[in-house]
């Protein structure tokens, strides 16, 4: 028995400070943060080399010719494309200017797809009239393959920007319009009777109460919403452009350069990664006064 | 439709300005009051039948009754959120028409916006009603600290306790000085000792500005220590059984000691002897209907 002091039964604790009882409770605090930290370590450790295998694999695998890089491309063969273009420029001018029209592209779609989708998710989903007119042409139309509306707006409205981002911008409208509607459905009626008793006009109740509480579904669909508009910028440029990333990475396929595919590819998921953090950062800030959830304090 | 609720609205606010005074500890009068509701699988169902009922100015009533007879249906048509299938609900003598100016609802669960700080809670009623930011913040942070949470006005809903929200929803509810307070089993979620004290609460704020109050229960000793009134209502269709008028003296005190007086336990006694023979149909009732559905799969 005295051979585990280090785990005193629930209620040894009860002593004057300095006990035995005290001096073992320290010792497994301490026991505990330093297996933490050495989980932590593990975890990176773990990330890096599993990052190390797959890029180094890659490498390996082409420069002895088992897999061919003439389709697959190698990372070697990516950065240095990816350094060319910053130092050279692509064919349509230097790099910068490629991206800066992708990401206009893509956010203009992304405010105007979301601004559509959350005015008119809100109104529907107040109005159950209205909601019942419209609820089978709008599955209708979401169980379209909505990007080959792409073909069609190139042809309507050019190879200009604008055809990017209608693209984008109905990719976007339904993914936010679902969540806003659902959200808006899902209200507390108890909050809801509750404004009415208060006195509040049907605005107020829209702005004080509808609108926080559908906040919380519409923030959800934003990361999956931005996604979509660079979905939408980028195929609106394969289907026909003049510039943009899309633009760039047909090029290269049609030139046989994998790596340009790639190169492509990385800044794309770069833009992308970085969209997805400031909105992560969004969320934090209009959804403060959530309760800290589990997994996410976990997660951190 | 959207636009007759509008209309019905501001015709609301206008009798507010004219007859504030008026309306002040309203009499509420419920006569020949039929609630029915369709079921989803269309079959009709009533929830009240033929309820008559009068709630005198600044009376406290407390509601008992079974499990789904239509104490919360009975609350939600005097607030004027739901209309009778037939008869009449008068508020100060007038027929209820649209939502009932001067009411407070509390219900079981919570009604607070976890968005908004317990000071922006208690706010919402002056901000609804129009009241300048500054003013609406003024009154709310005074009404906080009448129900004892100064110091807890930035803090949001999910940091408090079950006790705590509970005197938010209170200060919310009372904040607009309402004639009616409407209580759907407010304290039915909290434990034994928390309720005594929220009751305690609650007993000290209507005594200092008297709205008539319906008080919804399935305690009846909560309803005894409480109420001037207490309703016993049948099992459902519920209609009204019994009324006992509940003769302690006021101020009441704390409502733990008052169990002890002679005259409760009286009481006591008189109303569950009425009471029980509806709740044991109830549950005779729910039981069947187990059993037959047992039987049928």
């Amino acid at each position: 028995m005295s051979a585990v002091p280090l785990k005193p039964e629930p209620g040894t604790g009860i002593g004057a400070i300095g006990s035995p009882a005290d001096a073992a409770e320290a010792t497994i605090a301490a026991d505990v943060r330093s297996s933490t930290r050495r989980r932590r370590i593990l975890l990176w450790a773990a990330r890096a080399a599993t990052l190390v295998i797959v890029i180094g694999g890659w490498q390996l695998l082409t420069s002895a010719k088992i897999v061919d890089p003439f389709f697959w491309g190698r990372p070697s063969g990516i950065v240095k494309q990816l350094n060319d273009w910053v130092h050279h420029g692509t064919a349509y001018g230097s790099i910068w200017e490629q991206i800066w029209v992708t990401m206009k592209e893509a956010v203009l779609g992304f405010v105007f797809g979301v601004a559509g989708g959350v005015v008119i998710g809100v109104l529907l989903g107040q109005s159950r009239f209205l909601a019942d007119v419209l609820g089978p042409y709008i599955k209708v139309v979401n169980a379209m393959p909505r990007i080959v509306l792409g073909s069609l707006f190139t042809v309507a409205l050019g190879l200009g920007v604008i055809s990017k981002v209608a693209l984008a911008s109905v990719l976007v409208f339904f993914v936010v319009f679902f969540n806003a509607f659902q959200g808006v459905r899902e209200v507390d009626r108890n909050l809801l009777a509750n404004a009415r008793v208060l006195g509040a006009s049907r605005l107020a109740i829209t702005r004080h109460v509808v609108l926080p509480s559908a906040l919380t579904w519409i923030i959800a669909s934003l990361h999956v919403a931005f996604g979509l508009a660079i979905i939408g910028a980028i195929v609106g440029e394969f289907l026909g452009a003049t510039k943009g990333l899309g633009l760039v990475i047909a090029s290269a396929q049609n030139n046989f350069n994998p790596n340009g595919v790639f190169g492509g590819m990385f800044i794309i998921a770069l833009l992308a990664l970085t969209a997805e953090g400031l909105i992560g950062l969004l969320e934090r800030r209009l959804l403060s006064w959530r309760p800290p959830s589990q997994s996410e304090a976990g997660a951190a | 439709m959207a636009s007759t609720f509008a209309k019905r609205r501001r015709v609301a606010h206008r009798t507010r300005e004219g007859t504030d005074a008026a309306v002040r500890a309203a009499q509420i009068e419920l006569a020949g009051v039929t609630k029915r509701f369709v079921t989803p699988s269309g079959s009709m169902f009533t929830a009240l039948r033929d309820v008559d009922l009068v709630i005198g100015p600044g009376q406290f009533c407390a509601v008992v009754g079974p499990t789904g007879c239509g104490k919360s249906t009975t609350l939600t048509m005097v607030a004027g959120l739901d209309r009778p299938s037939a008869g009449v609900v008068r508020v100060g003598g007038q027929a209820v028409d649209g939502i009932t100016t001067g009411t407070s609802f509390m219900f079981q669960a919570d009604a607070l916006l976890p968005w908004k700080t317990v000071l922006g809670n208690v706010a919402l009623g002056p901000v609804f009603r129009g009241i300048p930011k500054r003013e609406a913040q003024a009154q709310a942070r005074d009404w906080v600290r009448r129900v004892g949470l100064a110091g807890f006005e930035d803090h949001h809903p999910h940091q408090l306790s079950g006790g705590m929200r509970k005197r938010v929803s209170l200060a919310a509810a009372l904040i607009n000085e309402p004639s009616i307070l409407l209580m759907d089993e407010p304290f039915g979620a909290l434990d034994v000792q928390t309720k005594a004290i929220m009751s305690n609460e609650l007993l000290g704020l209507w005594e200092q500005t008297r709205p008539s109050v319906i008080f919804v229960t399935h305690d009846l000793e909560e309803a005894i220590a409480l109420a001037d009134q207490v309703v016993v209502m049948t099992a459902g269709p519920g209609t009204v059984k019994a009324v006992y008028n509940i003769d302690l003296p006021r101020p009441r005190g704390a409502v733990q000691e008052i169990r002890f007086e002679p005259r409760f336990a009286e009481l006591l006694h008189q109303i569950w002897a009425s009471l029980r023979e509806e709740v044991e149909r109830a549950y005779a009732r729910t039981a069947a209907a187990a059993t037959a559905e047992g039987g049928r799969s």
